[in-house]
């Protein structure tokens, strides 16, 4: 069988302090209720400079500048103990806020941002340019006066962009009574929007695809576009297909919580070994909601707030080229509707389950990826280390089974696991980053199979109290496989007998005139 | 724990009467249990949720304290794996001390 393979991957951090003060949910709610309340007083002062958020560790990780394993050697807290602060990385790029709003303008098809010129000249020519087309880049010329952005937000008809604290631009509200297409909500779809392009184009950049190659689109994020007729509507896909140029694409939306990059690289694998197409990225921007989540607990313990990353990935699954790493589209392990909601049924049936159908062990799997949130960010918040605790699950299944001694279960841990660095932005730490990381070790012979697992909590939507899970299997390509039965040796003999038998037909012809 | 759990469990302690009434808990950290079991004891400590100021003085016991009264193989099938992966000792240690503290009080 051809699995489909993982061409390409690319990750995306923006750096946005002030989109978590103005649109960071815990923030917001606090300022609703208790106005006045010390927490948003200290607040500020916890926020980091770009300089400190790109030097943090876990950061240079998602970008693929260090590798996962690094994270456990490191001295703690890392926010103390800063690296190369670089913005550039193997899969992909830091951005800072200001470049960010250029993004979110350039990502506007509605002119609902507005830049002051002052600003938008200050930021032209450093915009991440490559594979954005000149006529979304021209956006940055349409500017409008300061004066006027104040009114508009004075007459909470938008909301502003700031830099520093300093009004630079805002997003306007797209309807005046409906509250899907208010000036927040529009906001906050932008923001996902734009850093869901910023990962697009460095897939495309960094691996140096064609736009015009790519056929389909998966969007997985938690937003919801629509107006108040459809919420939730989609298409983030397509949206986010056109600014990058790909124009010969269509898309659609995913959503599944924290497990919807999951669920849209299996549908994506699907796509592409029915041979219904031969290029498909799967993807998704970040949430300004998410920002400064656990922020209350980092201000009371004094540390710096942690949660003022949006993050982004992209990735190509492509038709086998011989090379690049497959998907096992025959080793999918799935949480059912009956599998029930325990930490245990579920480690069964999203891991335990697809193996033992495949005659394989959890010890046969190298490297898991399950959530990798940041502990740094959980912890202290009180929720947990939360990938060593699917390590944890993952090893005590195996010991259940036979399969690993209970001694060894803390060497299990450290061994087919990594340390969380992926920031807590719901369905960018379900495994999928690792899967740079995993598809370099596959090619590089440095493991042979890895699982990634992306697990979603549903009772959010209050529509189902039930679990969500997805497994998939990566391994290294064995090469292309023959579908037709015959090779390209064989298919010249064919010819070479049926040539042979023409001639001989003809000179008997010949012989008898 | 949160307001809507707070919600649930002041309702029903009201409607079946406290005495009628035991909390199991699930938490995977000792911290969290013996907040939670506080809570349905003396009042939500973080003064934000409905059981704020009331007392309920419910029981309250985590999961792996009822072991014992378990069917061996749902126990098994249910949570024999997180017995491995939690510190049940400190767990149990810290629904103890909760427990201990509002009785002497």
């Amino acid at each position: 069988m051809n699995f489909p393979v993982i061409r390409g991957t690319a990750y995306v951090l923006v750096h946005a302090p002030d989109i978590l003060l103005g649109h960071g949910t815990t923030i917001t709610m606090e300022r609703l209720k208790n106005p006045d309340s010390e927490y948003l007083k200290a607040l500020p002062g916890h926020l980091r400079s770009f300089q400190e958020a790109v030097g943090y560790l876990p950061n240079q990780v998602y970008i693929g500048n260090a590798h996962p394993r690094q994270l456990a050697e490191h001295p703690s807290p890392w926010y103390q103990h800063p690296v190369e602060a670089k913005t550039q990385g193997k899969y992909g790029q830091i951005l800072g806020q200001a470049e960010f709003y250029g993004l979110m303008k350039i990502a506007d098809s509605f002119n609902l941002v507005e830049l002051s010129a002052e600003f938008a000249a200050s930021i032209k020519d450093r915009m991440p340019a490559a594979n954005l087309s000149p006529k979304h880049l021209a956006q940055l010329d349409k500017t409008r006066d300061l004066s006027e952005i104040i009114d508009m937000v004075g007459s909470h008809q938008a909301d502003g962009l700031y830099l520093n604290g300093q009004l630079v631009g805002c997003v306007r509200e797209a309807h005046d009574t409906d509250p899907n297409l208010s000036a927040h909500v529009v906001f906050e779809n932008l923001v996902c929007k734009a850093s869901g392009v910023l990962a697009l184009v460095n897939l495309l950049e960094r691996f140096q695809i064609d736009p015009k190659e790519i056929d389909y689109i998966i969007e997985t994020s938690e937003e919801a576009i629509g107006d108040m007729n459809q919420r939730g509507g989609g298409n983030l896909a397509k949206a986010i297909g056109e600014i990058a140029n790909c124009v010969n694409a269509s898309g659609a939306d995913i959503r599944g919580f924290c497990a919807g990059p999951a669920h849209g690289i299996l549908n994506a694998a699907a796509l592409v070994q029915a041979g219904i197409f031969k290029n498909v990225v799967v993807l998704a921007g970040g949430s300004s909601a998410k920002l400064g989540m656990n922020s209350r607990d980092h201000v009371n313990k004094q540390m710096p707030v942690l949660e003022d990353m949006i993050g982004g990935y992209a990735v190509l699954i492509s038709e086998n080229d011989g090379v690049n790493p497959v998907i096992r589209t025959d080793i999918v392990g799935k949480h059912k509707i009956g599998s029930g909601s325990s930490p245990q049924a579920v480690i069964q049936a999203i891991v335990a389950d697809p193996l033992e159908r495949n005659g394989l062990k959890i010890t046969d799997v190298d490297i898991f990826a399950p959530e990798l949130q940041n502990p740094e960010i959980t912890v202290p918040a009180g929720a947990g280390d939360v990938p060593l605790a699917n390590y944890k699950m993952i090893g005590a299944m195996a010991v259940k089974r036979g399969e690993l001694d209970k001694s060894e279960l803390a060497q299990f841990t450290g061994t087919r696991g990594m340390t969380g660095f992926a920031p807590t932005q719901g369905h960018i730490p379900s495994g999928v980053p690792l899967l740079g990381m995993i598809r370099d070790e596959l090619l590089e012979g440095r493991i042979k199979r890895a699982m990634v697992i992306g697990k979603g909590s549903l009772f959010l939507g209050r529509m189902t109290d039930l679990f969500d899970g997805i497994s998939l299997i990566l391994e290294p390509n064995q090469g292309l496989v023959r579908e037709t039965g015959l090779d390209l040796e064989e298919i010249k003999e064919h010819i070479r007998l049926a040539l042979a038998e023409a001639i001989e037909k003809a000179a008997d012809i010949l012989a008898r005139r | 724990m949160d307001m809507a759990n707070q919600a649930r469990i002041k309702e029903t302690a009201e409607k079946y009467g406290t005495d009628k009434v035991v909390v199991i808990l699930g938490g995977a950290e000792a911290e969290s249990a013996g907040l939670t079991a506080e809570t349905v004891i003396a009042g939500d400590p973080t003064y934000a949720g409905p059981l704020t100021n009331v007392a309920l003085g419910l029981a309250v016991y985590h999961i792996f304290e009822l072991k014992d009264l378990i069917d061996p193989q749902v126990y098994d099938e249910q949570i024999s794996m997180m017995e491995m992966v939690l510190d049940v000792e400190e767990i149990i240690n810290e629904m103890n001390n909760i427990r201990s503290q509002y009785q002497e009080g």
